[in-house]
């Protein structure tokens, strides 16, 4: 996987600085439709367990962002809570499946709910912007984990996605749940 | 208030009572006999590098502003309005040469000195004898970039503090160019668990191959032969090199590095896969050459966990720091490093180095901590069963020769003992029935 290198950094960063311009909002009905109906369908792949299918929405060279600095920066000189290429996503649904993840053992119960959706044009790609509550129940608790989300589509499929938890810069109780 | 007796009943050579865990009584006593009593990590050097930077954060449960004040000089004020009380910053860092109270608008210089309050002419006290000054930490002192803070006028000077832990320090310092380490962001978790289920597994070898058994198998997955990681504690971990080692003062160390050969690369060949490290790789070994590996190294986890009691670990490129927030809550701050190369020692790859190290940092705390917090909480639901009152911790107890007193008087033993625990609950026997001799500064 040599996909990773300075140059997809690079685009990485610019992509997702200043991408919600009002003269790049699509207005299209059908269009946000499409969009909203593909985030819904990862959420609930999610909240089954279906690892695979839901890594099927994104394209071979993904990359999964959550930042952990109240302004993300360039993470090539930050740590993040993710930064998963799709090597390290499949290594995050392997452990999860060795049935040896204490902290997922039993999984957790989810409900995510995408909401507020909006739709930018990026190029030929579309950058969209939603909210997501994350509902978990695990170990005789219920929890709540907000944010707002960034998905680049290219053709169709998740190209990356940047999770911008309300949390992140704060510290997470069991954030093992595959975001 | 005495509590000797109290206290001697708790701690025995082979077990811990399970209260010293969950009892609120006990935790109010360490916020004062060990957060304060004794040298605590606030911060690192590199968080605050110019004058007048400052963060917020805790010792024990008082809010603290950590900061270079204007002249300078390391502070850790009291993050506490002398008026009525009300913190006096709300942000989590920046820079600024005063603070201003948002209730009633007292101002203070970053020296914990009274700048003036409004209308002061309502007061008939006068406000320069320094009595309204803030309060802050009596010690702060610097160990090369680690702060750390006390409020026992009796403690001894850092350095003596850190007594043995100090050549370990100075090693994981020295293996980065010009031995200096910049604190990036951090992984940061959270527990509902006593902050001391996690200091007692900052040295134990014991749960390694258990608790992270799906992380051993991930690391693993990609390469044909099973060396990546910690996998030397898989086989006999205690005929393996690696040994703990008790320093004194409640402070530890596990040193895998015997386990690794001594050659630049060999640390880099036991790394996992991480995002991005086929491509910096090779930008370094055009680059440097021969010379790529020790470079390659850097961006490696580093097989060591030095541990500070009671709040600091020095571990891979990680230092982690434990805050307790109530007797069953704690949390575990997983601050990264970057390296800086100012000599330019390594040929203009320390930005790549750096690109893979972010991302070899991230794994521990994404793959491993998680399932050590997730059982330390389980421990603290465990201990709910108030008639079973005994935590064992007499791993390699009695048996002959197995731990070993050095020359300098530290104690060495094999991968997997308890020796270190116990040793440290000694420690924080002592420390919980003495009584430490507590001051501000004003």
């Amino acid at each position: 996987m040599t996909y990773v290198d300075d140059s997809f950094y690079d685009d990485l960063v610019a992509s997702f600085r200043d991408w919600q311009r009002p003269e790049l909002e699509v207005r299209d009905a059908a269009v946000r439709d499409e969009c909203r109906r593909l985030l819904e369908r990862e959420a609930r792949l999610l909240d089954e367990r279906r690892f695979d299918d839901w890594l099927a929405l994104y394209t071979e060279h993904c990359v999964v962002w959550v930042p952990a600095a109240e302004q993300a920066g360039d993470p090539r000189r930050e740590v993040a809570i993710y930064f998963d290429d799709r090597r390290r996503l499949e290594d995050r649904i392997f452990r999860l499946r060795t049935g040896k993840a204490w902290s997922q053992v039993p999984p957790s119960r989810t409900a995510r709910m995408v909401t507020n959706v909006e739709v930018f044009r990026a190029g030929d790609k579309l950058l969209v912007r939603s909210n997501l509550l994350l509902a978990e129940f695990r170990a005789g608790e219920t929890r709540t984990l907000a944010a707002w989300c960034a998905h680049r589509l290219a053709g169709g499929k998740i190209e990356a996605k940047q999770i911008n938890l309300l949390e992140r810069d704060q510290s997470l109780r069991n954030p093992s749940v595959l975001l | 208030m005495s509590t000797s007796i109290f206290f001697e009943h708790l701690v025995h050579e082979d077990r811990v009572h399970r209260s010293i865990y969950t009892d609120p009584m006990i935790f109010d006593l360490e916020m004062t006999h060990i957060f304060g009593g004794v040298w605590c990590y606030v911060a690192h050097e590199s968080q605050i590098a110019q004058p007048d930077d400052y963060l917020t954060t805790k010792l024990g449960l008082r809010p603290l502003i950590v900061l270079r004040d204007s002249n300078g000089k390391l502070r850790a004020l009291f993050n506490r309005c002398t008026h009525r009380g009300a913190r006096v910053c709300r942000e989590a860092r920046g820079n600024a040469r005063t603070f201003q109270c948002p209730y009633h608008g007292w101002t203070y210089f970053n020296s914990g000195k009274l700048r003036g309050v409004p209308w002061p002419e309502g007061y008939a006290c006068d406000f320069t004898d320094g009595k309204y000054n803030l309060a802050q930490v009596l010690r702060v002192e610097s160990y090369r970039g680690f702060i750390f803070g006390t409020l026992n006028a009796d403690a001894p000077p850092l350095a003596e503090y850190l007594g043995a832990a100090k050549k370990p320090i100075d090693e994981w310092l020295e293996r980065n160019p010009g031995a200096r380490v910049v604190v990036s962001e951090a992984n940061r978790l959270r527990f509902k668990g006593n902050w001391k289920l996690a200091y007692d597994n900052a040295a134990d070898g014991y749960h390694v191959v258990f608790s992270h058994r799906s992380l051993l198998e991930t690391e693993n997955r990609h390469a044909a032969d099973p060396n990546k990681g910690m996998s030397f504690y898989m086989g006999k971990p205690d005929e393996a090199p690696m040994y703990v080692q008790y320093f004194g003062h409640g402070h530890h160390f596990k040193d895998k590095r015997p386990n690794v050969e001594r050659r630049p690369g060999a640390l880099w060949e036991i790394e996992g896969v991480q995002p991005g490290m086929e491509s910096y790789e090779r930008l370094i070994r055009e680059r440097l050459g021969d010379r790529a590996s020790r470079a390659l190294d850097l961006a490696s986890s580093e097989p060591v966990n030095i541990n500070i009691f009671p709040n600091l670990s020095i571990l891979g490129n990680h230092i982690q720091v434990f805050q307790p927030l109530a007797v069953d809550e704690t949390e575990s701050v997983w601050y990264a490093t970057a390296i800086v190369d100012e000599a330019n020692e390594l040929g203009g790859t320390a930005d790549a180095v750096n690109a893979i190290r972010m991302r070899t940092q991230e794994s521990f705390p994404n793959f491993g901590e998680v399932d050590d917090a997730a059982n330390f909480e389980e421990i603290q639901k465990g201990l709910a069963a108030c008639e079973d009152e005994w935590v064992y911790m007499h791993r390699g107890l009695g048996i002959p020769g197995r731990v070993q007193r050095l020359a300098d008087g530290t104690l060495k033993a094999p991968a997997t003992d308890e020796v270190f625990m116990r040793e440290h609950m000694k420690e924080w026997l002592r420390l919980m029935t003495t009584r430490p001799n507590i001051q501000i500064a004003r």
